[in-house]
């Protein structure tokens, strides 16, 4: 290895750019890392920041190995395993610092600043927002500048800067073309860590009562939905996600799924076309507006009319839909799935399915017992609330006839009990109502906080039903969404209340920008890439796609190497000229001596081929003046190079 | 004679006369062509490229679109470096600077110096030939000269090696280099012994005519300056008083005028301790201000002083053949 020798000191300007850039590369790991991590980084990089001030000595090998050995262990303690995404990258971020440490020649310098773009890549696992990428380009434009600063360590750090800059604008063009046209895999290659996907906020596949409420208080963003026309009416948008039937008198959890062949909606109305790009939620269903209709080919439809994907979502995904907001869902409902709906755990709830037994005596028909369930919905002044109070075994009962506070999963949770008790087979289904359209974008966006659920009856001769006993306590909940229907000085979400006007608009603003981003740069999959492709009219195949990337980066280097070269040519072109002249009189047996000047030699091929002799004192006058003369000029060089082109010794 | 030319222009001609062709010295400005420059990534460039690779798996299997772009961003830098480190070595202008003569066992000084004439500095070249380095930088528009410190060891013609130019400028990632073998050669002297200038009747044999005369060890007087005056004997102090420059005049039985024989050394000496005893008394000789001469097989310098005389003796003396 050439850096066997003596170390060499590293100058200072350069390596504090490099330790800035470190520190950059790791910065937005310090949110997530145990406090301990924190401790120890800060503490590496002070230790270093006070070495290189003071030109101390670096700690000793063995020293760093104990410091990395206790690294480890602390990692294990505080995972229980080296293995995995966390460990790894909180192991990478002290490496990073240990190195630091033992910096001493010119090749521990590559290690730190390779090991910096590790880290910076390392932070995408917890976030790829904008700002991310922001930090990212200032973490890469550090640590570039630091590596120019160590290969000419004399000059001034702002030309270092300078430089870095200059490349990365260059790299700029490169990278666009490798990132729209490199052919895209889909990942995973292989079996990625358990740890990869942390839960979500999102649905899951059981509601309790709080599972719903505990999500109103999240601004997270659960999908955004592009309608081709106009959107259907706020009272029309149900999300359906998962449908729950089985109950055991606190919890309602989704059956086994089991997928269906035919669709088995009746359209009672208009269509509506849409696009959903949805948030990975680390499950597998697919949100659709009630009833879907049209689904796409890699999605499956369940018996219970849930869209699900054969994977769970990891990334975010986008697909278009159809649905009808008007339906008759009357196709298959077999009796397996009659009975589960019917099905009732024993002794809980006993004045509920008094109530349910004495609305089943009194009325003719389940459309009749449906009508007056929501009658004492309406007339019963139930309090809708984020907040209700604790419940304790007789869930139902306490909330119906006693509190009367509660949230969506009460309204929908008590209902389907009363149905199933009074014989009329019903189930909850759980998703998102509403959703507020982006002026700026036109996309709608659905957030966590829109979580609702609501009851499906099943009505012979009309299939499944929807019926939201929510929207018959407390209409404004569908009609204006959760803000409207929450009582004043609820925790609602920051950005959901009303009266900050100018913060909504600034927010429509960035989250039409982060949906941009979202959807040409996160989202930018395979697919997207074979969508892009095909509107170019190209075939997207990656032979052409390999062809077109091979060729659009050559002619951008070509670009950047002519702009970076410019300046050099013409002058070049003065000298080549002269060259090919010399050489036509070296084959004639005229060759220039190596002391000779222009006009000295010129005169002597002159004094040779006197009847050349005009011809080649002008070249020789044109060459001298061109080279040494005070600027060259365009005439000039072309008429030389046309004299040396026709010139015949 | 034709195939020979086309076969001149063509990229693997070039090649096979650079792996296997000797390599002439070139005379005068030397211009570092396209042609002529050579790029390779460094080691640290390779593990840049394995790095970028790990990268782009990592993006593919973790799904990383934003790893993409740090990926690719990286991968263009790489591309990138490879012409900002051609464009820092292509078009430079070569030329041979001055040599010092020098005794063997010293490091010659070659002089090399480098044009600029584009408008964008040149950093951090690295020139090398054999054990010899040097680093330089040429701003925009500007020449500088670099010297390469070459230790000899034989006297006589010490041709430059052929020179590497280098740069690794501005990442590290990339080396461009390319070489150069200007037409350049040092004199180099025999080494002088330390023996003592010969006594006037001993070996060197001094002439019986000029036994006495005009000498160096005793001081007689002054006389006004004349052109083949040795600067030595300048009496500064007279001269100030007086309008003339005056020279002192010395007696002695040293005579002034020396004569340093080849045939008259110890017959035991071999060639080149001859040849540094003879150095060594040339030095002195001229030291003392004292007029001689050198009498070599083939070779007579007549009698003179000044360092132009000097430097002939000691050229006669490098490059003695037998």
């Amino acid at each position: 290895m050439a850096d066997a020798k003596a170390p060499e000191a590293l100058p200072l300007p350069p390596f504090s750019v490099l330790i800035a850039g470190a520190a950059l590369a790791v910065a937005p790991h310090t949110l997530w890392v145990p406090f301990w991590v924190n401790v120890v980084a800060t503490a590496l990089l002070c230790w270093r920041g006070t070495l290189s001030l003071r030109a101390g000595k670096l700690p000793a090998r063995w020293l760093l190995f104990l410091l990395t050995l206790i690294s480890s262990v602390g990692v294990y303690l505080s995972y229980r395993t080296i293995m995995g995404r966390d460990p790894g990258v909180i192991l990478l971020v002290l490496l990073l610092f240990l190195k630091l440490l033992e910096t001493r020649a010119r090749r521990d310098i590559f290690v730190v600043a390779f090991l910096s773009y590790f880290v910076a890549l390392a932070d995408f696992f917890y976030s790829q927002s904008i700002p991310t990428a922001g930090l990212m380009l200032l973490t890469v434009f550090v640590v570039t500048s630091a590596l120019v600063g160590f290969s000419a360590p004399q000059r001034p750090l702002v030309d270092d800067l300078k430089t870095a800059g200059r490349m990365l604008a260059q790299a700029g063009p490169v990278m666009l073309l490798l990132f729209f046209l490199f052919p895209r895999v889909q990942g995973p290659l292989w079996g990625v860590p358990q740890d990869a996907y942390t839960a979500s906020t999102g649905l899951s596949e059981t509601m309790s009562p709080g599972s719903i409420s505990g999500l109103s208080a999240s601004d997270a963003i659960a999908f955004r939905v592009k309608f081709e026309g106009t959107p259907p009416s706020r009272a029309q948008l149900y999300w359906r996600g998962p449908v729950m039937s089985d109950f055991d008198g606190l919890t309602w959890r989704v059956g086994l799924p089991q997928l269906r062949r035919n669709i088995g909606v009746e359209p009672g109305g208009p269509q509506a076309d849409y696009e959903v790009t949805l948030e990975p939620h680390n499950r597998n269903w697919m949100f659709a507006l009630e009833m879907p209709t049209r689904i796409p080919s890699t999605a499956r439809l369940t018996t219970d009319y849930l869209v699900i994907s054969l994977t769970p979502i990891r990334s975010r995904m986008r697909y278009q839909m159809s649905s009808t907001p008007q339906f008759k869902a009357s196709g298959g409902a077999n009796p397996q799935d009659l009975a589960m709906a019917l099905r009732l755990p024993r002794g809980f709830n006993p004045r509920s399915q008094a109530l349910a037994r004495e609305w089943r005596e009194s009325l003719p028909d389940d459309s009749a017992i449906i009508r007056r369930a929501i009658e004492f919905y309406r007339g019963s002044r139930f309090e809708y609330t984020l907040e209700p109070p604790l419940l304790g075994r007789n869930s139902v009962d306490e909330f119906l006839f006693d509190t009367k506070q509660g949230f969506c999963e009460h309204f929908a949770s008590s209902f389907v009990f009363l149905m199933r008790a009074a014989g009329v087979p019903a189930r909850v289904v759980t998703g998102y109502q509403g959703g507020d359209t982006n002026p700026v974008d036109g996309y709608m966006v659905i957030r966590q906080a829109d979580a609702h659920a609501w009851a499906e009856v099943w009505l012979a001769g009309n299939g499944w039903t929807r019926v939201d006993p929510t929207a018959a306590a407390v209409p404004v909940r569908v009609e204006f969404g959760i803000t409207a229907a929450a009582p004043k000085g609820a925790e609602l979400p920051l950005l959901m209340r009303t009266n900050f006007g100018w913060l909504k608009s600034l927010r429509n603003n960035w989250e039409a920008l982060t949906n941009q981003w979202n959807q040409w740069v996160l989202g930018y999959n395979p697919d997207r890439q074979r969508e892009m492709l095909s509107w170019l009219g190209v075939q997207p195949d990656w032979e052409t796609m390999t062809m077109m990337l091979f060729w659009s980066v050559a002619g951008t280097l070509l670009l950047i190497a002519l702009w970076l070269l410019r300046g050099i040519r013409r002058e070049d072109a003065v000298q080549r000229a002269w060259l090919r002249f010399c050489d036509k009189l070296a084959r004639a047996g005229l060759a220039r001596a190596s002391a000779e000047g222009p006009f000295d030699y010129a005169g002597r091929v002159a004094r040779q081929l006197p009847l050349r002799s005009d011809t080649v004192r002008a070249i020789a006058a044109l060459y001298v003046d061109q080279r040494y003369g005070p600027a060259a000029d365009g005439d000039s060089i072309g008429r030389l190079q046309r004299l040396v082109r026709e010139f015949r010794p | 004679m034709n195939l020979d030319r086309v076969l001149q222009y063509s990229q693997a001609y070039n090649f096979y006369r650079w792996v296997f062709g000797r390599h002439a010295p070139e005379p005068g400005v030397v211009f570092l062509s396209q042609r002529r420059v050579y790029i390779l990534p460094t080691r640290h460039g390779l593990i840049f490229g394995v790095a970028v690779v790990l990268m782009l798996i990592g993006s593919i299997n973790y799904n990383l679109s934003l790893g993409y772009v740090l990926t690719f961003l990286l991968a263009g830098l790489g591309i990138v470096s490879i012409l900002h480190t051609f464009r820092n070595l292509a078009h430079l202008y070569v030329s041979a600077g001055r040599v010092e003569p020098v005794f063997a066992g010293d490091t010659a000084q070659f002089q090399l110096v480098f044009e600029n004439k584009s408008g964008f500095d040149r950093h951090s070249l690295d020139l090398a030939c054999g054990e010899a380095a040097a680093n330089c930088t040429v701003p925009a528009c500007a020449h500088r000269a670099v010297n390469l410190s070459v230790k000899t060891e034989k006297r006589g013609w010490l041709q430059l090696g052929r020179v590497t130019v280098a740069t690794r400028f501005p990442l590290g990632l990339m080396r461009a280099w390319s070489y150069v073998q200007p037409d350049m050669r040092a004199l180099v002297y025999p080494r002088p012994d330390t023996a003592p200038l010969p006594p006037p009747h001993s070996e060197a044999d001094s002439g019986d005519e000029i036994s006495i005369g005009a000498g160096t060890d005793d001081f007689v007087g002054l006389r006004p300056y004349q052109d083949s005056d040795s600067p030595h004997h300048i009496a500064w102090k007279a001269s100030a008083r007086s309008d003339l420059l005056l020279t002192k005049l010395f007696t002695g039985r040293a005579a002034s005028e020396l004569w340093f024989d080849w045939e008259h050394l110890p017959a035991n000496l071999h060639t080149e301790a001859r040849l540094s005893r003879l150095a060594r008394w040339v030095l002195l000789a001229e030291e003392r201000g004292l007029h001689y001469g050198l009498k070599l097989p083939g070779v007579t310098v007549p009698l003179g002083e000044g360092l132009p005389h000097r430097e002939r003796c000691l050229k006669e003396l490098a490059l003695h053949h037998g």
